[in-house]
């Protein structure tokens, strides 16, 4: 093999790092470098750097520190049996691509994962060695997300939350069966004891004997990814499983991947066409349950299919299918009843109970606050917008779903 | 009369607050005057009055009024300056009216904000430095260009020195040149052409635009969208686009149309070592961690085992571990384990002498957004658990077992009746040993009303110092 380059690093382990969704650098403290020490700053919200034509934000160097991997996870294009070349990036090299990234503001930080390589201790710690080279030696400000792996020493771990924004760790599937299956080597308990624990640590933060606040552990806290439409799991199962994590380790987020085949795909995977619109239903559940107050099983019943209706979002689906308790009076129902109107969001709800302090509301305030007035007008009351019949009429769903299309091939 | 107010390119925010002052406070119309940004044309009124004087009266505004102010100073859009006079006339007596964005007003002056915002984010996003230093000087060298739509360079310069302080930079746009040097930040309003700079850099940012892209997920729309052509010909990475859009699905099919490939040599041999050293580190509690005698294990991060001497008199068996059990792995160590700690030592019952352990293994629960809601395991899952339980109880051999509430009571003598009447009694287990009968702490900490948390308090202290008394006399036996 010969000796690669930087930049054939680059392609490489950039490659190999795609399918991991996040890219999230928001949510973290405010820090700056405003005094002419260091370099970096962040402020709250994320910015994204760039858009790929795939539509995703480049916000992060999402790299892995390398492709090298002993597990033989099926959906992954870095598992052990699979032919793709395989590169190695040096401590050096990762903190000088990050540092001179941000520089020229390519990026707001740097999103390292990696293979799993000789032992999860032997891989954790050469990870939690460029963080701490670039916040020591470079003293970075920016953000860094470092991924976790899950039986990594608590040592370890410990180190990590204290030099990055966020720790994550990808339970990858939605069911343990699933886990069995398509990843063999990880195991669903570690991971989610790992969770577990970096919960336990984050709320034990104690202030230091001189009353100075505890250094903060993990800041922009933790989230984990699922991979969709690998496995059977259905909607349903998918929800419950995210609302199962959100509410026992307080993650910030669960990400969605649609399955994308992948260069030198393993043989028990479907090589089918990413499920792009399924990924974004579920993205708006996950939206409904955290932001909406909507829980799993009201969006997606167990019962049917379990899955999430493709044509239209799942908050119209559940107006559609709860008519009963619509038409609402905009100007006397209270947050949470508005927040289940289809076209209301949480700031045009917001803006609603304090614009209505100042007297009621019709049809043309509405849609000055931002509401989408023509998808809520059929469930809503407004001084002067009655929806009549409307409300009930049989081809309320068809005023809305996409006219069928004919499929189309890969 | 009529007034033109000239507003510098710099500092326009600050010049429009002491003129809208001054005429505000006398009463002037908006109609009557005319904002005049530096360098746009002439006046439309013939003859304009030179300002008033100011005034002592303060003119109060409410607090969001002042950054709203700054942001829609910033827009180019024509107006701006009028809709912010009117709107400070208005304000001024009704300090609520932002609130209102039902206000025709309100409403267009938040849009523009929310557009300067817009611009001044994707400044952050897409400005690119080039670095232009020579060898040899200590601070490194950037220069940028960018071409904002509004006129935003005083609201944003400080982002970047917040930003990149240990570095000289500069960011040019048309209008305004933006320097930061040794520490220092200049700005002055002067025109300027787009320079022509590269970075040998770039070469390798575009290496990762390329490579990060999935083909797999073309959608161009979603990148327009955040991404708008008109910032591109300032990014490095931009030209690549029309190449990887075109090649994306040829690259797709060509992967669904590869058949799947042959292992490396080795990749057996690697998974097989690692299968051995997983099952030879297995540490041996994994028999009840990889228990699924019911469905509660799937849902729950750990089975929680129970811990105390290995051959303790006294065996507490409580419901099920708790949100914070399930987490540490150890039963007992969250809010209710405290308070029955608490309650022990004020009974003289030395809990560190038992061995303490539940009757159900696993957490069950309901989640509530980001809350776990306790429930109560069933008959079933206690039956499918008390395997374990009678496990332990073999190991253990306690002369005297503490059932704390009903679910225990059940696990232990296979009656789950109500615990009220039974408090206090000492039942016979399923295999014969005494079982006292009391309260589940948690019972305790769920009661409403001080006077009958202590009422109920003092019967389960009773049954504590009854599980002391008994033990002492035991032990003496």
């Amino acid at each position: 093999m010969s000796k690669l380059n930087l930049q054939q690093k680059l392609a490489l382990l950039s490659d190999a790092a795609k399918y991991d969704a996040s890219c999230a650098s928001s949510g973290t403290t405010r820090r700056s470098s405003a005094g002419g020490k260091g370099i970096g700053s962040t402020e709250g919200s994320g910015i994204c750097h760039a858009y790929a034509p795939d539509g995703r934000c480049i916000s992060l160097l999402k790299i892995l520190m390398t492709n090298f991997c002993i597990y033989d996870c099926a959906y992954c294009i870095n598992r052990v049996s699979s032919n793709v070349e395989r590169a190695r990036f040096s401590v050096e090299e990762v903190v000088s691509l990050t540092i001179e990234f941000y520089r020229r503001n390519y990026i707001e930080g740097l999103f390292l994962s990696s293979g799993i390589i000789k032992s999860p201790d032997q891989t954790m710690s050469d990870m939690v060695r460029i963080a701490r080279e670039l916040r020591e030696t470079h003293d970075f400000r920016g953000y860094i997300h470092l991924k976790t792996i899950p039986d990594a020493s608590p040592e370890l771990i410990e180190e990590a939350g204290l030099l990055a924004d966020r720790l994550s760790m990808n339970i990858e599937l939605p069911t343990d069966v699933g886990i069995k299956n398509y990843a063999p080597e990880k195991n669903p308990d570690e991971i989610r004891r790992a969770m577990g624990n970096v919960r336990m640590r984050k709320e034990s933060a104690t202030p230091t004997h001189r009353g100075r606040p505890a250094p903060k552990f993990a800041p922009a806290g933790q989230s984990t990814q699922m991979i969709v439409g690998a496995d059977g799991a259905n909607d349903a199962t998918i929800l419950q499983s995210a609302t199962r994590l959100y509410s026992s380790y307080k993650l910030k987020r669960v990400y969605y991947s649609a399955f994308s085949p992948i260069p030198d795909s393993a043989a028990k995977l479907p090589l089918i066409k990413p499920p792009l619109m399924r990924e974004h239903r579920l993205y708006q559940a996950d939206w409904l349950m955290r932001f909406y107050g909507y829980n799993a099983d009201e969006i997606a019943p167990a019962g049917d299919a379990g899955m999430l209706d493709l044509d239209i979002d799942p908050k119209l689906a559940w107006a559609l299918a709860h008519r009963e308790v619509f038409p609402v009076d905009v100007n006397r129902a209270g947050r949470d009843m508005l927040l289940r109107v289809p076209g209301f969001g949480t700031k045009s709800v917001s803006r609603i109970l304090a614009a209505r302090r100042n007297g009621t509301l019709g049809y043309d305030d509405l849609r000055r606050m931002g509401a989408l007035v023509k998808k809520a007008q059929p469930f809503i009351v407004t001084r002067d917008w009655r929806p009549g019949a409307m409300t009930d009429a049989a081809n309320l769903r068809a005023l809305f779903a996409p006219p069928p299309e004919q499929l189309t091939l890969l | 009369m009529t007034y033109a107010v000239p507003l510098p390119r710099l500092g326009t925010f600050d010049a429009w607050r002491d003129a809208a002052r001054r005429l505000a406070s006398h009463g002037v119309n908006g109609s009557q005057i005319e904002w005049r940004m530096a360098g746009d044309a002439p006046s439309l009124f013939d003859e304009a009055a030179a300002l008033p004087p100011p005034t002592e009266f303060p003119l109060n505004v409410p607090r969001d009024f002042p950054a709203l102010a700054r942001q829609v100073c910033a827009s180019r859009t024509a107006g701006a300056f009028s809709l912010l006079y009117d709107l400070l006339i208005r304000v001024a007596d009704r300090p609520k009216l932002l609130t209102n964005r039902a206000d025709p007003s309100v409403q267009r002056a938040e849009e523009i904000a929310k557009n300067i915002r817009r611009d001044m984010h994707k400044m952050k996003a897409f400005l690119r430095f080039r670095e232009v230093g020579s060898a040899g000087s200590e601070r490194r060298r950037f220069v940028s260009w960018f071409e904002p739509d509004h006129r935003i360079e005083e609201n944003i310069a400080g982002f970047f020195t917040r930003r990149f302080a240990d570095m000289d930079w500069a960011i040019i746009t048309p209008e305004v040149t933006t320097r930061f040097e040794n520490g220092t930040l200049s700005q002055i309003a002067q025109h300027s052409e787009r320079p022509d700079l590269s970075d040998e850099t770039e070469e390798l940012w575009r290496t990762y635009y390329a490579n990060i892209f999935n083909p797999a997920r073309l959608k161009i729309k979603a990148m327009q969208a955040e991404m708008p052509k008109k910032y591109w010909k300032n990014l490095p990475e931009a030209d690549l686009i029309p190449g990887l859009i075109a090649q994306a699905e040829a690259r797709t099919l060509a992967m669904a149309a590869a058949a799947p490939s042959i292992a490396p040599v080795g990749a057996a041999r690697i998974t097989q070592r690692l299968h051995d050293t997983q099952v030879e580190t297995a540490p041996v509690r994994d028999a009840l961690q990889s228990c699924t005698r019911c469905p509660l294990a799937a849902t729950a991060t750990q089975a929680v085992a129970g811990e105390g001497p290995a051959l303790a008199a006294l065996m507490i068996v409580g419901e099920q571990p708790g949100d914070f059990e399930d987490l540490a792995g150890r039963p007992f160590v969250g809010p209710a384990g405290q308070a029955f700690d608490a309650l022990a030592i004020e009974a003289g019952l030395d809990r560190s002498a038992a061995y303490v352990t539940n009757a159900v293994k696993h957490f069950k629960f309901q989640p509530r957004g980001k809350r776990r809601i306790h429930q109560s395991p069933n008959a079933s899952e206690v039956q499918h658990c008390r395997w374990w339980l009678t496990r332990e109880i073999a190991e253990v051999q306690p002369a005297l077992m503490l059932a704390l509430g009903a679910t225990a009571a059940l696990a232990l003598t296979g009656d789950g009746s109500k615990i009220t009447a039974r408090r206090g009694t000492v039942e016979r287990g399923l295999d014969g040993r005494p079982v006292l009968i009391t309260y589940h702490p948690a019972f305790l900490l769920r009661q409403q009303g001080d006077a009958e948390r202590t009422k109920q308090t003092a019967l389960m202290r009773a049954d504590l110092a009854l599980a002391a008394e008994m033990l002492a006399q035991i032990e003496s036996i």
